[in-house]
C-alpha cells in the first residue's frame, strides 16, 4: 500500500491511521478476551492475576439449580420465539415483495418498527396489556413478546434476499405442474433459505440476549439466562458470570461464522447467476 | 389490411369473449395479488395485537383520568348544576356521601384519595377520614354532617377541586413529563425546582446520546475508512473484530467492562504502573463507565453503515483531485469526506436513536446521575405503579424516537434499516 517514494507526511498518515485503528480494535476486542480466562479462576475474585486454574465455576453453573433453570428457560423461549418470527416474517416478506398497494411503505415501516421503538416502552406496554390476560409470568407471553422483537430482522433479511430472487423460477415450476405449495417448498424456500436462516439467527440472538422485556414479563420460574446474568451482575458478580459469558462468547462466534458462511454462499450463488 | 392484423383477427376469439379474456386475466392478477397480500396478514395481525395495540393503550394512559370520573359519577353530575360560587346544593353532598360509602373498603377509595391529593395536598387524609366516618346515621342533614367531619367540606374550593379532577382525560401527566402543571386558575405553570426533574432527565438523555454518538463517529470513522481501503482479505479480518463484539451478548460486555474498570481492574493497574495516577481512579458507577460501555456496544452500528457507504466511493475522484494539484489532506476533506456524509448521517442517527432508549447499561454501570428516561419509565411501572407517569414519559421518548426514525427512513429507506441488534 505504502509507496517507497511516499513523503514523510504520507508515512505519518499511513502509520497513524493504522495505529489509531489498532487502538480502536483493541478497545473492541479486549473486554471479550479479558473475561474468558477469568472463568477458569480458582479464586472467587474477578481480577488479575489469577489464583490458579480450575473448572469449579463451570461445575457450579452446570449444577446450580438457578443457572440450570435459566439455561433451560432460554432454550425453551428463544427457539420458539425464533420459529414464530421466522414463519410470520418470511410469509410477510414474500407478500411485501410480490404485491404493491397504496400504503405499502407505511405498512413496511410498521412491521419493522419493533426494531426502533425503545425496548423499555415495549416492555411496559406489553406488561400492562398482558397482565389482565394472564400472560405475564407465562412462557406464552414471553415467547410472543420475544417474537415481536425478533420479527423485523427476519422481514428485513428475507426481503433483501428476495430482491435478488428470480420469480420466473416459480412460474417455471408452475408451468411444469407444481402447485403453489410445492413450488414454494421445492423452489422458493431452498433459494431464499440463507436469508431466512440469517434473519432467524438475528431473531435468536435478540431473544437470547433480551433482558428488559423479560424483566417486566417473567416470573422467577421463567428467568432466562440474560435475566439471571443481570441479577448476577447487580448482586454479586462472581466468576460464574465469566463462565456463562465464555459460553455465550463461544455461541456468538459460532453464529458469526455461520452467518459469514451464509453470506459467502449467497454471494457465490449470485455471482454464478450474474 | 396487413398480414399482421389479419393474423390477429384470425387468432382473436369471437367478439363477445374478448372482454372476458381481459377480465379473466385481470381477475387472475387480482387473485395473485390478494394471495400474496394475504401472506402479510398473519404478521400484521400478530403485531397489531401484540405490539401496536399495547403501545397505543399505554399511550392513552398518559391522558387517562379515571379515578374521580369513574368512581364519583353522580357527584360530578350534581356538581355540573353548581355555579362554583358559594356552597354547592345539598344533592351534591348526598350523592358524594353515598358514592364515597360504596367506594369504602375497595381500591377505588385509595384511587380517589390519591387523585384528589394531587389537586391539593392533604385531600388524601380528608377522603380517608371522611370515608371512615361513613355511613352517616339515617335522616341527618348530609351537608352539615360532612362539614362537621371536616370543615373543608364547607369550602367551595374543595368541591371545585373535585369538579376539576373529574374529567375523563387530563393533560396532567404529559405536562408533568416536561415539568409543567396547571394551577387552580387553569394556567400552565412551571413546576417548583424541587419537583422539576424530568426536563433534566430528558436533557441528560439527549446529551449522553449526543456524546456517545460523537465518540462512536470519531472512533468508527477511521476503522471504516481503513476497512474500505484495504484488500478484501485484510478488511475481512478487521470486520471480524467489529462483528464479534456486535454478536456478543450485551450483558457479557457489561460484565467485562465491570471487570476492566473496577478499582483493582486492568485499566487502573496499567494506569498506576505507568505512573499516570497514584491511586485507582473511580471509573465505575459514574459517567465514564457508562460512556465506555455504551460506545463499545454501539460502535459497530456506526462502523457498518459507514463502511458500506465508503465501499461504494470510487477512488478516482480523490486521485483526480490530487493529480490536479490538490494536497492530499485537502482532497480528502474536500472530495472524499463529503461523499461519506450519507454514511455518517445514517450511522449517527442509528446510534443516537438506540442510545436514547438505553436502560440496561446505565442501570448496571451508572449511578442515579446517569439514569436516562427509560429508567424512569421502568421505575414508575414497577416501583411506584404510577402508570400515567410511565405512559407520559413513554410518549415523550417514543415521539422523539419516531421523529428521528422518520429522518433515518428518508435517508436509507425503511427496508434497509438492518444490522440492528438488541440493546
Amino acid at each position: 500500500m505504502l509507496q517507497p517514494y511516499a513523503s514523510p507526511l504520507e508515512r505519518a498518515w499511513h502509520y497513524g491511521l493504522r495505529g489509531l485503528v489498532g487502538i480502536v480494535l483493541v478497545f473492541l476486542i479486549l473486554p471479550i478476551l479479558v473475561i474468558v480466562p477469568l472463568s477458569f479462576n480458582a479464586d472467587t475474585f474477578l481480577m488479575y492475576p489469577m489464583a490458579g486454574f480450575s473448572m469449579r465455576w463451570y461445575e457450579e453453573i452446570f449444577t446450580s439449580g438457578q443457572w440450570q433453570l435459566a439455561m433451560m428457560n432460554s432454550l425453551i423461549v428463544s427457539p420458539l420465539s425464533t420459529l414464530l418470527a421466522m414463519v410470520l416474517g418470511t410469509l410477510a416478506a414474500i407478500g411485501l415483495v410480490r404485491t404493491d398497494f397504496p400504503g405499502k411503505a407505511l405498512l413496511t415501516a410498521v412491521l419493522i418498527s419493533p426494531m426502533v421503538v425503545p425496548v423499555v416502552i415495549v416492555g411496559v406496554a406489553v406488561y400492562i396489556f398482558f397482565a389482565p390476560l394472564g400472560l405475564t409470568g407465562s412462557y406464552t407471553g414471553l415467547v410472543i413478546a420475544h417474537a415481536v422483537l425478533g420479527v423485523p430482522f427476519v422481514v428485513t433479511t428475507v426481503t433483501a434476499t428476495l430482491q435478488g430472487f428470480d420469480f420466473n423460477l416459480v412460474r417455471a415450476a408452475s408451468s411444469l405442474g407444481a402447485n403453489p405449495v410445492v413450488a414454494f417448498f421445492k423452489v422458493t424456500l431452498p433459494l431464499v433459505a440463507p436469508g431466512i436462516i440469517s434473519g432467524g439467527l438475528f431473531a435468536f440472538a435478540t431473544s437470547f440476549d433480551e433482558v428488559v422485556v423479560t424483566l417486566f414479563l417473567a416470573s422467577p420460574e421463567q428467568t432466562t439466562l440474560p435475566r439471571q446474568m443481570f441479577s448476577g451482575i447487580r448482586e454479586n458478580i462472581s466468576p460464574a458470570i465469566a463462565a456463562v459469558a465464555t459460553i455465550l462468547i463461544l455461541l456468538s462466534t459460532l453464529m458469526l461464522v455461520t452467518l459469514e458462511g451464509l453470506r459467502r454462499r449467497n454471494e457465490r450463488i449470485r455471482g454464478k447467476r450474474a | 389490411m396487413t398480414a399482421a392484423s389479419n393474423t390477429a383477427d384470425a387468432l382473436a376469439p369471437p367478439a363477445a369473449s374478448v372482454p372476458s379474456l381481459k377480465k379473466r386475466l385481470r381477475r387472475a392478477e387480482m387473485r395473485k395479488k390478494l394471495l400474496y397480500g394475504a401472506l402479510i396478514l398473519p404478521l400484521a395481525v400478530f403485531l397489531l395485537v401484540a405490539f401496536v395495540w399495547p403501545i397505543a393503550s399505554l399511550l392513552t394512559r398518559s391522558i387517562d383520568n379515571p379515578e374521580v370520573h369513574d368512581n364519583l359519577p353522580h357527584t360530578l353530575r350534581e356538581l355540573k348544576a353548581w355555579d362554583g360560587e358559594g356552597m354547592p346544593p345539598a344533592a351534591v353532598f348526598t350523592a358524594f356521601a353515598a358514592e364515597l360509602e360504596s367506594a369504602k373498603g375497595s381500591p377505588a377509595i385509595a384511587e380517589i384519595a390519591k387523585r384528589l391529593n394531587r389537586e391539593e395536598t392533604g385531600y388524601r387524609s380528608l377522603i380517608m377520614k371522611t370515608a371512615r366516618k361513613l355511613p352517616l346515621p339515617a335522616d341527618t342533614d348530609v351537608p352539615s354532617a360532612l362539614t362537621e367531619i371536616d370543615a373543608r367540606w364547607g369550602e367551595a374550593e374543595t368541591w371545585r377541586a373535585i369538579r376539576r379532577s373529574g374529567g375523563a382525560t387530563t393533560p396532567f401527566y404529559l405536562l408533568a413529563a416536561i415539568d409543567r402543571s396547571i394551577d387552580t386558575h387553569g394556567n400552565i405553570v412551571t413546576a417548583p425546582p424541587e419537583e422539576a426533574v424530568y426536563v433534566n432527565v430528558l436533557m441528560r438523555t439527549f446529551w449522553m446520546s449526543l456524546i456517545v454518538t460523537g465518540l462512536c463517529l470519531v472512533l468508527g470513522f477511521p476503522v471504516a475508512y481503513l476497512m474500505a481501503k484495504l484488500a478484501t482479505k485484510q478488511s475481512n479480518m478487521l470486520m471480524f473484530f467489529v462483528l464479534l463484539p456486535f454478536w456478543t451478548s450485551v450483558l457479557v460486555r457489561v460484565a467485562a467492562w465491570i471487570i476492566l474498570l473496577q478499582n483493582e481492574g486492568l485499566i487502573n493497574k496499567v494506569l498506576m504502573a505507568i505512573g499516570l495516577t497514584d491511586g485507582p481512579l473511580q471509573l465505575l458507577f459514574n459517567r465514564v463507565g457508562v460512556y465506555v460501555a455504551m460506545v463499545h456496544i454501539l460502535l459497530p452500528f456506526m462502523v457498518l453503515p459507514l463502511y458500506s457507504v465508503m465501499k461504494g466511493i470510487s477512488p478516482v475522484y480523490v486521485r483526480a483531485a490530487v493529480s490536479l494539484g490538490c494536497p492530499p489532506f485537502k482532497s480528502f476533506w474536500k472530495v472524499y469526506f463529503p461523499q461519506t456524509l450519507p454514511g455518517i448521517g445514517a450511522g449517527a442517527l442509528l446510534v443516537f436513536i438506540m442510545c436514547m432508549g438505553y436502560y440496561i447499561t446505565p442501570a448496571l454501570l451508572g449511578s442515579p446521575q446517569e439514569q436516562m428516561v427509560s429508567y424512569f419509565i421502568a421505575f414508575y411501572t414497577n416501583q411506584t405503579i404510577n402508570w400515567g407517569m410511565a405512559a407520559a414519559l413513554s410518549a415523550v421518548l417514543l415521539g422523539a424516537t419516531l421523529v428521528l426514525y422518520m429522518v433515518y427512513a428518508r435517508y436509507l429507506g425503511p427496508t434497509r434499516v438492518k444490522l440492528v441488534k438488541p440493546r
